[in-house]
């Protein structure tokens, strides 16, 4: 029987020494979805990541990898995850090409090499030792050795860190195409845009814990306020506005002519709005209802400020 | 199963896990190890260059008493043990060191090869620099008008005891020390061994006591098993084979017990 999520954590703590990375952490992945795992440094995502390839044995809790036990059925799993470290892994003098069609001949039905080769874009470097590839490129030779054995599920740690825009959107579409063929991907991010664009499910990390998992709308969706703007004549009467709008709602004129509504913005919101504007006379020349991205809800969650 | 259609499309990257049949696992792995070895300059300045250029110049010019009979006899049995030593030992210990300095272990270890393939792929490629070091070697050294005698099996014995012997104590160091410290001493451990474990110069020359402790040495057991049956024509160098079993013995096991893989 096989288990319905790709991956399953419950209650994963993990200490080094006296620290406590991972503290009663619990994450689902079902099978064939993106989900991002975002958290600030040092918030325990690389642990519960490197626990789930089975690096790490949990001081307690269970985790499974497409139902298996990462540590005691390693052998059984390793074959059906590829992972992507942000270290590399590679031989400073090993040659790009020599490097994949090794990991490929380490697999029962790999991609083949030539195609994956072109596909990430690294056709011209397939002599180039490792250590002479760009940044850019080393990064594209993690990701295509985390493909090449065709695994069922994939980790990437930061798959994109350190690369340019199109190289980026690249490995997005990549991503896209991973989830269109029915791969799961576990990718850890900091970048929320990345994160927003390409998954189903996010999980916020942060003291060693999941502090908040959701679709990217349902995260920017809930909690705290959205914002409506609206331009139109200066020194408009707020006062008989606001008499109009639910009693949470605050209202401002930011600079003149320009004014900002906080609040649960809903369509019932904006339609009192603009029957306002109509009774009044005004004509708001423009009008924009602005969501909460998920850098908002991040840093909402995690704190606003820099940690160590 | 979920909406999106998980596991029924054709796609390109339709997953089909799977590892490799064991054999070709490891063979892939001794391949690339062997070929990564034999690119890498220093490793065939200390595997080839030095035993060849060692191997000519003590037996060209006089410049240790090597005692009675042509040099070359005594000289190339030492050479081939320091070949062994070069490879089992410093070669695999720097390489390794670096492997898993530059997380090339931690990135295999999440591939289907198991450990036990690894090492096995690494005792592979060894195996195979070795040989063509012993073929380099003896042609040296028969040009240089070497006459070899003795029982192969005996020879080919203590390679292998002795390679397991030097295989343990490099792991052991590649898998405890930072990859400079390795590095570092498993140089020093060459030039040491080199100097004082009969390789070129003969136990003899040093002082008694001295000469106690070195014989129990690895390579001292193995130049010396080497030459009694190379030189000699003894049948089984059974003191030297055993001090080379009771080396590989502790060094395994160490490695096995203290290797560290990150």
């Amino acid at each position: 029987m096989r288990s319905s999520a790709a991956v399953e954590v419950a209650g994963l703590v993990k200490r080094y020494g006296s620290r406590t990375a991972v503290d009663g952490l619990d994450l689902t992945v079902a099978r064939g979805t993106v989900t991002a795992f975002l958290g600030p440094n040092g918030a325990g995502k690389t642990t519960t990541v490197e626990t789930c390839e089975g690096y790490r044995r949990p001081d307690s809790g269970t985790v499974r990898v497409l139902g298996l036990d990462p540590v005691a059925q390693s052998a059984e799993l390793r074959p059906r995850i590829g992972v992507m470290l942000q270290s590399g892994g590679i031989y400073p003098t090993a040659r790009a090409e020599e490097t994949l069609r090794h990991m490929a001949a380490l697999h029962a039905h790999p991609l083949e090499v030539p195609a994956l080769i072109e596909r990430l874009g690294l056709g011209g470097c397939g002599r180039t030792p490792y250590r002479r590839l760009s940044g850019g490129q080393q990064q594209r030779l993690g990701l295509a050795l985390a493909l090449v054995g065709r695994p069922e599920l994939v980790f990437l740690d930061e798959p994109t860190a350190g690369l340019d825009p199109q190289a980026r959107h690249a490995t997005w579409d990549l991503v896209r195409e991973l989830r269109a063929d029915g791969v799961t991907v576990l990718l850890t991010t900091h970048a929320m845009d990345e994160a927003e664009e390409l998954s189903d499910d996010v999980a916020i990390v942060d003291g060693g814990r999941v502090i908040a998992q959701g679709s990217p709308e349902e995260l920017c969706r809930g909690g705290a306020e959205n914002t409506l703007r609206f331009t139109g004549r200066p020194g408009l009467d707020l006062k008989s506005l606001l008499k109009a709008l639910p009693p949470q709602t605050g209202a401002a004129e930011l600079s003149p002519g320009s004014y900002r509504l906080t609040g649960t913005v809903d369509p019932q919101l904006l339609a009192t709005v603009t029957s306002w504007c109509a009774q009044n006379g005004v004509l708001p020349d423009r009008i924009s209802v602005e969501r909460r991205t998920l850098e908002d809800v991040f840093l909402e969650l995690t704190g606003k400020e820099l940690r160590s | 199963m979920t909406g999106t259609g998980t596991g029924t499309t054709g796609g390109r990257y339709a997953p089909a896990p799977g590892a490799a049949p064991l054999p070709r696992m490891v063979r892939a792995q001794a391949w690339l190890e062997t070929r990564t070895q034999l690119r890498n300059g220093e490793q065939l300045l200390l595997t080839v260059v030095i035993p060849t250029l060692l191997l000519v110049l003590f037996s060209a010019v006089d410049i240790v008493d090597t005692g009675r009979g042509s040099r070359v006899d005594f000289l190339a049995p030492g050479i081939l043990a320091l070949a062994v030593l070069s490879t089992a030992f410093t070669g695999q210990a720097i390489a390794t060191g670096f492997e898993r300095r530059y997380g090339v272990l931690k990135r295999l270890g999440a591939s289907p090869l198991p450990r036990w393939g690894l090492m096995t792929a690494k005792t592979c490629s060894v195996l195979v620099i070795e040989a063509l070091q012993v073929l380099l070697l003896s042609a040296v050294a028969l040009v240089l008008g070497w006459s070899p005698h003795g029982n192969p099996a005996a020879v080919l014995l203590l390679l292998l005891l002795g390679t397991a012997a030097f295989s343990g104590l490099g792991l052991l160091m590649a898998g405890t020390l930072r990859a400079e410290a390795t590095l570092a001493a498993a140089n020093l451990v060459f030039i040491l061994l080199l100097v004082g474990g009969g390789v070129v110069v003969p136990l003899e020359r040093f002082p008694d006591g001295a000469q106690s402790v070195l014989q129990l040495l690895p390579i001292s057991a193995l130049s010396d098993g080497l030459r009694e049956v190379l030189r000699h024509g003894t049948g089984m160098p059974w003191g030297d084979l055993g001090v080379l079993a009771v080396w590989a013995v502790l060094g395994l096991g160490a490695a096995a017990r203290f290797f560290k893989w990150e």
